[in-house]
């Protein structure tokens, strides 16, 4: 017996993600992955997961997905409009994101629009039972790898879970939204700032920059004022000796306006990079909409370090203080006891009987 | 010879060891590529996620929340100060083209012309070139190879291709690569290898490595399809292709 979600309708661009290959750059092989590795982590935590497994990021808009298993626990997370339908006819019932949901066979998930965010994740329970390309899930469709067929889901695809029905447990949502901090995106100059002048470094520095469309897994090519190199660009001074591009590399070519390399970046390249954003922004530039404006603001590498573990332990926090969630249309049983709003009464939600776990519950494949 | 550390953000930074294209230089490079590979096996570097070489700099990439930039550099800085080896290549591989078909080498009559060669002349000359693969990238399994005949030597084609079938062998300024897929390319298309330089169903979906020594092997049209029907089948033995320095 096996168990799946099957997607009934596709989005716009959803392909399963992980942390990333990592490894094989040496190969040319791009490492792919999350591009907000907060909201994948969140997606994981809240299904029950290790923050590695793959889970569906999704762009722009999500697909449908027709529950193929006894029961199966997701976790939303990002600013969308999920819908559960209960059978053929059945009119869509609003859902929360941000929280886990236990879907039983014959549901069908409508995953909606994301509003405000290019991405969003949805993680399911036990994780998609898939064979690992060069030890990682994540999609790379330029080559064809990873994930589902290496590509963007279809109609028609059925997606094999690991597991044959959810664990028992509470659903349970984020507290608050996570805070993935604003201001001006943080970078460390480098690795080729020298390659600008000191007006062109200023420029980088002081203005606002747009999202433009084009805008992408592999990167975001931003629409602003033009950086000055330091030679001029036809003898060179827009070219390097091609060297590693780390994730969030800002290359500039010889236009002048710059790219910020994302999660399917190539592995090397010959532009110059004026500097690299810092890895505790790297999730909100995986979120960032064509239109949206940006600035910069430099800081050292000890500072980029340190913000990047005070992240991961509010991260860590934040997971920690998950709440237990309403079920869909029913009542908040923890929280009517926190509040001491109920006393002595017997009272046994059906959704809570439905996930315990019968025979084939919980069980691997 | 100095050594130059390159910021790339607090995930990764670049150790340069000089501004030009040489052997030396890229021996440098794999040396210490090599060197930290040894010293993480032996537990002495940790956090590092993995280390990138091209043509004349490592990238060293790694996890911010279990080492940092101030732990690593020194450690890395003590690893080149041991002495890096003068070269870490470790193998020799061997790749089949076939020239003869004018399918397989459009370009093979101009690049003869402009070099003042005959076609002849010209496939002796790629055959004969000591070829060295220094860096693998844009995309999967593409591989810069360096080590072209002088008398080759020829910039892009002023117009690019949209399609160059894969496996095409192709020749540029003192270069020569293999095309992992099919893709646009500038380069001059001299031949054609029936191997695959990325193949997702082998455990080693990649071919070639950085740091191998690289040869051409001339074959004929009859040998080409038979290797290219192995090769789509997934019983051609691929070992027999690389030797161990």
């Amino acid at each position: 017996m096996s168990a799946g979600l099957k997607v009934v309708r596709a989005g716009l661009f959803e392909t399963l993600q992980d942390l990333g290959r990592t490894g094989f750059m040496a190969l040319g092989m791009p490492t792919a992955g999350a591009m907000d590795r907060i909201g994948l982590g969140l997606a994981n935590a809240l299904a029950g997961n290790p923050a590695n497994t793959a889970g569906l990021e999704i762009g722009v808009m999500g697909p449908d997905l027709l529950v193929e298993a006894d029961s199966v626990r997701i976790g939303l997370v990002g600013p969308l409009s999920p819908a559960l339908i209960d059978g053929p006819d059945a009119a869509p019932k609003p859902l929360d994101s941000d929280r886990s949901h236990l879907l039983k066979r014959g549901q069908i998930l409508r995953v909606g629009m994301i509003e405000g965010s290019s991405t969003a994740y949805l993680a399911v329970a036990g994780g998609f039972d898939l064979p690992a390309f060069m030890g990682s899930l994540s999609t790379y469709s330029r080559a064809g790898i990873g994930g589902f067929d290496g590509r963007k889901l279809a109609a028609g695809d059925l997606l094999p879970l690991a597991t044959l029905g959810a664990p028992a447990g509470n659903e349970r949502r984020l507290a608050q939204p996570f805070d993935y901090g604003s201001g001006p995106l943080r970078v460390v100059w480098g690795p080729q700032d020298d390659y600008f002048s000191d007006e062109g470094r200023r420029t980088f520095i002081e203005s606002e920059y747009r999202v433009s469309k084009e805008a992408d897994r592999m990167g975001i090519r931003f629409e602003g004022p033009t950086i000055a190199h330091a030679r001029p660009v036809d003898q060179g001074g827009a070219d390097i000796i091609s060297d590693g591009i780390a994730p969030g590399a800002i290359q500039v070519p010889g236009a002048g306006l710059p790219i910020v390399l994302l999660a399917d970046r190539q592995t090397v390249g010959g532009y110059p990079k004026i500097a690299t954003v810092a890895s505790v922004d790297l999730p909100r530039l995986g979120r960032l909409l064509p239109g949206q404006t940006v600035r910069f603001a430099a800081i050292t590498v000890d500072e980029a370090e340190a913000l990047r573990r005070d992240q991961e332990a509010r991260l860590q926090r934040a997971i920690a203080g998950f709440v237990v969630a309403r079920p869909p249309g029913g009542i908040d049983l923890a929280r009517l006891y926190e509040e001491n709003l109920i006393d002595g009464v017997v009272f046994e939600s059906p959704w809570n009987v439905t996930s315990k776990p019968s025979s084939a519950e919980g069980s691997t494949k | 010879m100095s050594v130059r550390y390159l910021s790339c953000g607090d995930t990764a930074f670049t150790v340069e060891f000089g501004n030009e294209i040489s052997p030396e230089i890229n021996g440098r490079v794999m040396a210490l590529h090599a060197a930290i590979g040894l010293a993480r096996e032996a537990g002495e570097i940790s956090g590092v996620i993995e280390t990138v070489p091209t043509m004349r700099s490592l990238m060293v990439t790694y996890d911010p929340l279990s080492t940092s930039r101030a732990d690593l550099q020194p450690r890395v800085d003590a690893l080149i100060a041991r002495g890096l080896p003068a070269d870490a290549t470790s193998r020799r591989v061997t790749v089949p083209c076939c020239y003869d078909d004018p399918e397989f080498a459009p370009d093979l009559a101009e690049v003869a012309k402009r070099t003042n060669k005959t076609p002849e002349e010209v496939i002796a000359a790629h055959l004969a070139s000591p070829f060295k693969v220094y860096v693998l990238g844009f995309m999967p399994g593409l591989a810069y190879v360096a080590g072209l005949d002088q008398a080759l030597f020829l910039p892009r084609r002023s117009q690019p291709r949209v399609r160059v079938p894969r496996s095409s062998v192709a020749i540029a300024m003192d270069m020569t690569t293999i095309y992992p897929f099919e893709s646009p390319g500038g380069w001059h298309l001299i031949g054609r290898t029936p191997l695959w330089m990325f193949d997702k169903r082998r455990e080693q979906p990649v071919f070639l490595s950085p740091g191998d020594s690289l040869s051409f092997e001339r074959i004929d049209r009859g040998s080409f399809d038979r290797i290219a029907g192995e090769v789509e089948a997934g019983t051609f033995d691929w070992s027999s292709l690389v030797k161990s320095k």
